[in-house]
């Protein structure tokens, strides 16, 4: 019994899937590039987090969110506060008018941190704002949409807005946020200097565990009964509602759910980048981290993956290649993919690889069955 | 202000192993030369040095920032065409900051790890010098920064081509009062670091003169509706606006300023800006700007001999209807002196170059003549011009002396 259970967790295509992507993280990306482009690396794969929340809440749940940047900014603004603050000790800000607090606080005539700024000293309260702020707003957000049944596109376009207004807040309230510059120069975590090379390796790894332990969850509550609920409920939500359930506690769930992956990833983007900023957050890149999950394969945990890394590698090839052009180049790669390939990377991969696989796979077996 | 020691450069220790660990014959060619100018480690060939170009060439800096590409690209074909630095041609490899800070961080890093240039010329933004100043320190780089700004800042990697806050506020001011009688100011600017500091030094120096502020109001970027604060600009009629409005919202703040009936040719109220050059008239129109003064250190009408060949080359490269702002003019200033410093030091070595820095002076700059002072920004002249019709200034207006620059001015945070 126990057994079947966890065989239909993890079937063995899922298994050999899961150790291709763990061989090709931990082990053939890192010994083919220089600690730079690892670094890159890692940062592409910060938005991975936030495309498996795509696959769960969109791909499976039909909740197409366009304001993940939220999350990814919930996170990546707390665990930025907290650094800013080790980087902000009175020594280091001898010069300011007020040493001690952020310098960004003192160009804006601050002289006293904010209250809210406070509970950031503690690394404790930090990691807890990173899952407990994006699941209190997903909540809210959520609460107030699905309960009235708000869905489809008025809840794309309120979370675009909602994207838009927390940008616009962020920029305007600069003495307390950093405003348009961000908040930057992050140079320590706990003493230990994150911009040295053999930081950036670490903080890499740290990325890929907390990677694959979340495709693992993702992985999880797909297969899980919730996970056939949410598909169920996308494809006909009446039906499910008839059915006794509430819909709107799944939606709200698995929508807190992306949030969380977004804040890790945002938490991990400012550790390993060394800043947050307000562009990172707003409707371009909140529209971007879908198009990874699309050019992955909106139903594809692994897709999500992959095309957080090719869509983002191609933007940085192709932007050092062609700096004046790659804007059109980024623009022409989309449509061919949406045109082309409906089901992103997954579908190519499911119609064309999977198929060809099996072949070999049967036909060694058979070979082994005759002998 | 950085007050972190420096942090060995492993990479350079790397490459030097790498070195030794070539073929005889390599070493030998490759350990003369690079002993003859201390080039370790730096993308330094027998006949070409690399420098990085990185600034905006999409999004909504574009606009911007092309034109310190353009003046940056034209400084390096002229060196080159004049034999180059140290007998090498300069190649530069230019990325896309994209308008976009950590994009920025990121190029700034490329440039430095992987193509290991000797030198960057690049950023616009306040928030873009930010993401890449960090960088600039962690490898030791050496940033050539060509926008007017803020201060408070003062880094081993960055030379502020630029003015900072004082060079261009405190003589506007002393001016708008010595010559126009101005006692009253209204400051008005975009919500972000630049408007904020400079207006809070404005008023410092206001108050210090015994003089006014009636107003002072923010608005965000990109902002287009001025008509609130222009009523309340007229019923506290000051004497002068003293704005630093940037960007697009220049556009809107000068057609709503004229369809609300203020006149700048009249001067009443007279209007001050830090932050209109010849590239921003371009989008407002010349007719809504005839008899706005801005306070800057270059203009594309300067007469002086220098500038008169610099427009021309200008013109020639990159065509003739283009106009040349401040901070093209100061773009251009980034290379030149960059080689100017390297060839006193004999040396690509970032190190040596910044110890030769303090003192280099340009006698061709388009404004005349610049100094690099020990602090990294450069003594410049204060202007003030005169927004004309077809979108250029006569100055009226030029400081005897050279304006020494102090980004941390006491009595005025």
């Amino acid at each position: 019994m126990v057994q079947t259970k966890l065989r239909s967790l993890a079937p063995k295509n899922d298994v050999i899937s899961f150790l291709i992507l763990a061989a090709i993280l931990l082990v053939a990306l890192p010994v083919l590039f220089d600690i730079f482009r690892l670094n890159l690396i890692g940062k592409y794969l910060t938005f991975a987090f936030v495309a498996l929340g795509l696959v769960l809440s969109w791909g499976l749940g039909g909740i197409l969110s366009l304001g993940q940047g939220i999350f990814f900014g919930l996170g990546g603004y707390a665990m930025a506060m907290f650094l800013k603050l080790e980087a902000s000790s009175p020594e280091n800000t001898q010069i300011q008018s007020t040493p001690g607090i952020p310098d960004f606080m003192d160009w804006n005539q601050l002289t006293e941190l904010p209250w809210f700024w406070e509970p950031f000293h503690s690394f404790g309260f930090t990691v807890f704002a990173i899952f407990a702020l994006p699941a209190l707003f997903a909540y809210i957000i959520g609460a107030a949409m699905f309960k009235r049944r708000v869905g489809g596109v008025y809840f794309a376009i309120i979370t675009q807005a909602i994207a838009a207004i927390l940008t616009i807040l962020i920029i305007g309230q600069q003495g307390f946020t950093g405003g348009v510059n961000g908040i930057t120069d992050l140079r320590t975590l706990h003493g230990w200097d994150i911009r040295t090379d053999s930081a950036k390796y670490v903080l890499y790894f740290v990325n890929v565990v907390l990677l694959l332990i979340t495709l693992v969850a993702a992985q999880y509550i797909r297969k899980s009964k919730l996970g056939r609920l949410l598909v169920a409920m996308r494809d006909s939500e009446d039906r499910v509602r008839f059915s006794g359930y509430d819909v709107s506690n799944f939606k709200i769930f698995i929508f807190c759910i992306a949030g969380i992956f977004s804040s890790i990833g945002g938490a991990m983007f400012t550790l390993q980048v060394g800043f947050m900023s307000p562009s990172l957050i707003g409707i371009v890149p909140s529209i971007e981290m879908v198009i990874f999950a699309a050019v992955g394969g909106n139903l594809s945990i692994f897709g999500a993956i992959y095309g957080a890394l090719i869509v983002n590698w191609a933007k940085t090839i192709l932007s050092e290649s062609y700096p004046e052009l790659w804007l059109f180049a980024m623009g022409a790669l989309f449509i061919a993919v949406v045109l082309a390939f409906p089901k992103g990377l997954a579908g190519i991969y499911e119609s064309h690889v999977q198929p060809w696989v099996d072949k070999k796979l049967k036909a060694i077996q058979k070979k082994k069955a005759e002998k | 202000m950085q007050n972190h020691p420096h942090q060995p450069n492993k990479l350079r220790r790397l490459m030097l192993k790498t070195m030794m660990a070539l073929p005889a014959t390599m070493l030998f060619s490759n350990v003369a030369t690079a002993s003859e100018v201390n080039s370790t480690g730096l993308a330094v060939t027998d006949d070409t040095v690399t420098v990085g170009i990185l600034h905006s060439a999409t999004g909504t800096m574009a606009i911007s920032e092309t034109g310190s590409i353009q003046a940056e690209k034209l400084a390096i074909e002229q060196i080159n065409a004049s034999g180059g630095v140290l007998g090498r041609q300069i190649k530069y490899i230019q990325e896309d900051g994209a308008s976009d800070w950590p994009t920025f961080a990121e190029k700034a890093k490329k440039l430095l790890v992987q193509d290991k240039v000797d030198a960057i010329m690049g950023c616009w933004t306040s928030a873009s010098r930010k993401a890449v100043l960090p960088v600039m320190e962690q490898y030791n780089g050496m940033l050539f920064y060509p926008t007017f700004y803020e201060g408070l800042e003062q880094s081993p990697n960055v030379i502020y081509t630029g003015q900072e806050a004082t060079q261009q506020i405190l003589k506007g001011i002393d001016w708008a009062k010595e010559t126009k009688g101005a006692k009253k100011f209204f400051l008005l600017g975009s919500d972000y670091i630049w408007p904020r500091t400079s207006n809070k030094i404005a008023r410092k120096h206001i108050e210090k003169l015994g003089l006014k502020v009636v107003g002072e109001e923010y608005y965000p970027l990109g902002h287009t509706q001025f008509n609130s604060v222009i009523n309340k600009i007229k019923l506290k009629k000051p004497d002068v606006i003293f704005t630093t409005v940037v960007g697009g919202s220049n556009v809107a703040f000068y057609k709503q300023l004229k369809a609300a009936g203020i006149d700048l040719t009249k001067e009443k109220p007279l209007v001050l800006t830090l932050s209109v050059t010849e590239d921003e008239i371009l989008g407002i129109g010349g007719e809504n700007v005839e008899g706005l003064y801005a306070s800057m250190k270059y203009f594309q009408s300067l007469p002086n001999d220098n500038n008169k060949a610099f427009v021309k080359a200008f013109k020639k490269r990159w065509g003739d209807d283009i106009v040349i702002g401040d901070v093209t003019q100061a773009a251009y200033l980034g290379p030149w002196l960059w080689k100017a410093a390297v060839e006193k030091a004999g040396s690509f070595d970032i190190d040596k170059i910044r110890k030769t820095l303090p003192g280099i002076e340009l006698t061709t700059a388009p404004e005349g003549y610049v100094k690099v002072h020990p602090n990294h920004h450069l003594w410049s002249k204060s202007r003030i011009g005169h927004a004309k019709k077809d979108g250029q200034f006569d100055v009226v207006y030029e400081s005897k002396e050279l304006i020494e620059p102090n980004p941390f001015p006491k009595g005025y945070q």
